[in-house]
């Protein structure tokens, strides 16, 4: 059984301008211990994806209006409040963009921490202390027990987010939502928070998902990619097979928006032309219509399903007309999709990168917890 | 810490120089002198010259300020011109009842706005948020003479509850107080709703959610604190405007207190009473802001000072 299964998900913002279809039917899965990526671009309804998992979404004026979230065989939507509070923090935990402002100025480390720990584990004031100078030295912050009662200001972007890590790991939940982690932060600092992000959620067997707007850092992250757009999944596929197989324009487009550390490819960086639609009225077809350069009468008269693509494993699917061998479809099954992103060095390094995590996830066995980690029971 | 306040403590008395010297200059500024000659109450010359004398109004400015800061150290404010009494007499009787009243009103307003503030907020658009609203509307567009009035009328004369005038018994004091309070529970009930809303859109809160924290330790733990930081800095001038005494509560409800008397000092001319109730003034509202970055300091550890 899988640990999260996501059906239909709809999720929807009553404004005064119109209804703003933020999550648009989307679905997917994800087993225990997995890792998945999640990238688009910014207003695609990622955030507000990882929200509703959690049923974060504030209301008015959002609202889920559709759909079930299935998290180890219970339907989060439908839970009392009591319910879905205990499996905040305690089974799925998020790591929020911005450390500046996601911690609260005027509690200490430790408390922020500890309050968690003497919630769900009911750990007393000083068990959760001494577990929360663990955590603190588990995501490498330096003497953390003389920094247990700092505050927030005390840190600095790259520690505050190496903080949030430690809050999320600290009841050892089946599942974390990490959004936009390290896009707060300069890129060298990027770099360590997500290496010990993946290294704990290995130790801990957690299963993430990583949202971010960069197809390059999932590379090295996930095991799996969904790329959506407008509200919808677009393309899903296994993170080696996106990279070496992707399919459609839309992903293209991230693949060739990579931003690399090489001044050379700063300058050759290429945004995608135009903007998301407006998701209050999306185009009636493809949504990524108006922006797609490969895109034929039918795109503009009907939506594609996600469905499986010919030429490719199995589980690769996509949303788009070009890939489908349907009547009036299909022109992009047999396209070359090389020459048309030109820049294949940045490819090849992101393809080792994505080896890399493969290896690691069949090395990484059951039975190799750090210390102090015990498996948590079912719900 | 401590030395943070005892460095504040001491930075008091350069201030309060300087606002010895504005309120000398401005008082000599105005224009006439106290005796100035009266049409009703004629003064033979000589006397003028001779009352002149005696309170040293005939002096050239500097020597004047000099005595006068020389007895100011002395703690010696003068005498007023007008009453039978030193300065430091007529503080010392009046500013205490002011300082009552005052300080009752601003428990009084604390007592109702925080609780206002806080439900509304967290009850947005309902019946208690709507009359907070309402209640902080009336409180800052109505004078508090036309209270004043409405309240003597109906409480004093139709009702006969409390007695009209005067100052003494706790009875004579719940009107005056409940006006006074009014103004500043309006103002702070503002301040309270308006704070709370913007602590409960910050992110932390949602991360406390994500955490999987209740409601009520939400708003306990992570929102009142935040929300409490600008309130803390809006109590201090709060109290200062309200322990200096109201004018018009103490003139309409015929209250011994330091409001009055500083007003009908001016009219008077009283040069020695109205230095030395700006004197006060500026003390209270030195201590009053003193306070403020001190418990501010204790609320908010950003500016928390070290050592
Ligand atoms: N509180 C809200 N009220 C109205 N609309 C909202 C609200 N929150 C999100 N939306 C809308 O939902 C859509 C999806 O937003 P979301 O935050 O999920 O985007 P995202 O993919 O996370 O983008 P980013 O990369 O900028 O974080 C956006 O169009 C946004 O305008
Ligand atoms: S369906 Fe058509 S418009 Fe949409 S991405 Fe495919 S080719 Fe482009
Ligand atoms: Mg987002």
């Amino acid at each position: 059984m899988s640990l999260l299964e996501v059906k239909d998900l709809k999720t929807q913002f009553f404004t005064r301008d119109g209804v703003v279809r933020a999550v648009d039917g989307v679905s997917f899965q994800l087993d225990a211990g997995e890792t998945l990526g999640i990238v688009g671009e910014s207003g695609c309804g990622k955030s507000v994806t990882a929200l509703s998992l959690m049923r974060l979404i504030p209301q008015p004026p959002g609202k889920i209006t559709e759909g079930s979230i299935m998290f180890d065989g219970q339907d989060v939507l439908k839970m009392d409040d009591d319910d879905v509070r205990g499996i905040r923090g305690n089974n799925i935990a998020m790591i929020f963009q911005d450390p500046m402002t996601s911690l609260n100025p005027v509690l200490t480390i430790s408390r922020q921490i500890s309050e968690a720990l003497e919630l769900h584990l009911k750990m007393d004031r000083s068990e959760a202390r001494r577990r929360t100078v663990e955590l603190l030295e588990l995501v490498g912050i330096p003497s953390a027990k003389k920094r247990l009662d700092d505050y927030p200001h005390q840190f600095s972007g790259g520690m505050r987010q190496r903080v949030m890590i430690a809050m999320a790991l600290s009841c050892n939940p089946k599942l974390i939502l990490a959004d936009e982690p390290t896009t707060a932060l300069d890129v060298t600092i990027q770099a360590q928070v997500l290496q010990i992000l993946k290294d704990l959620a290995r130790e801990f067997r957690t299963a993430f998902i990583l949202i971010t707007h960069d197809l390059g850092i999932v590379a090295g992250m996930t095991q799996r990619v969904h790329v959506m757009y407008a509200g919808r999944i677009v393309e899903k596929a296994d993170t080696g097979e996106l990279y070496a197989n992707p399919k459609m324009p839309y992903t293209w487009g991230l693949l060739r928006s990579i931003p690399r550390l090489d001044e050379v490819r700063k300058e050759k960086l290429v945004p995608i032309e135009g903007l998301p639609p407006d998701l209050i009225s999306p185009p009636p077809g493809c949504k990524f219509e108006p922006r797609c350069q490969y895109r034929k009468e039918i795109c503009h008269e009907r939506e594609p399903d996600l469905i499986p693509v010919p030429n490719a494993k199995p589980d690769h699917e996509a949303r788009c007309w070009g890939t489908q061998r349907v009547p009036g479809g299909g022109w992009l099954v047999d396209l070359d999709w090389q020459s048309e992103i030109g820049d294949m060095a940045v490819l090849e390094q992101i393809k080792a990168e994505v080896a890399q995590v493969a290896a690691e996830a069949e090395r990484a066995t059951p039975g190799d917890l750090p210390p102090g980690v015990s498996q948590k029971e079912g719900i | 810490m401590l030395t943070y306040v005892v460095r504040r403590v001491l930075l008091l008395f350069p201030t309060l120089f300087v606002v010895a010297v504005i309120v000398f200059a401005l008082a000599h500024a105005a224009p006439g002198s106290p005796f100035d000659p009266n049409p009703d109450r004629p003064l033979p010359p000589q006397t003028v010259e001779r009352l002149n004398r005696y309170y040293g109004v005939d002096r050239p400015l500097y020597e004047q300020f000099a005595m006068y800061m020389g007895n100011l150290v002395r703690l010696d404010l003068g005498r007023s011109l007008v009453q039978d009494r030193t300065v430091a007499q007529i503080i010392g009787q009046q500013f205490p009842v002011s300082a009552q009243l005052g300080l009752q009103a601003l428990f009084l307003a604390l007592a109702i706005a925080l609780p206002l503030g806080v439900i509304s907020a967290l009850r947005q658009n309902s019946a208690i948020d709507h009359g907070g609203i309402l209640l902080a509307t009336l409180g800052t567009t109505v004078p508090s003479f036309v209270v004043a009035i409405f309240a003597i009328y109906l409480f004093g004369l139709n009702l006969g509850l409390v007695p009209l005038v005067g100052w003494g018994t706790p009875k004579h004091m719940i009107l005056p107080t409940a006006i006074l309070a009014l103004g500043a529970t309006a103002f702070l009930t503002r301040i309270t709703r308006a704070s709370m809303l913007e602590a409960i859109r910050q992110d932390y809160v949602r991360t406390a959610r994500s955490k999987g924290l209740s409601e009520q330790t939400i708003v306990v733990w992570h929102v009142l604190r935040n929300a409490m930081i600008p309130v803390a800095t809006i109590i201090g001038p709060a109290t200062a405007a309200l322990v200096t005494g109201s004018f018009i509560i103490e003139w309409f409800f015929a209250i011994p207190g330091i409001g009055r008397e500083f007003v009908l000092s001016i009219n008077r001319r009283d040069y020695p009473l109205i230095m030395g109730v700006y004197l006060l003034y500026a003390l209270i509202i030195a201590v009053a802001n003193l306070v403020v970055d001190i418990v501010y300091g204790l609320i908010d550890p950003r500016i928390r000072v070290s050592k």
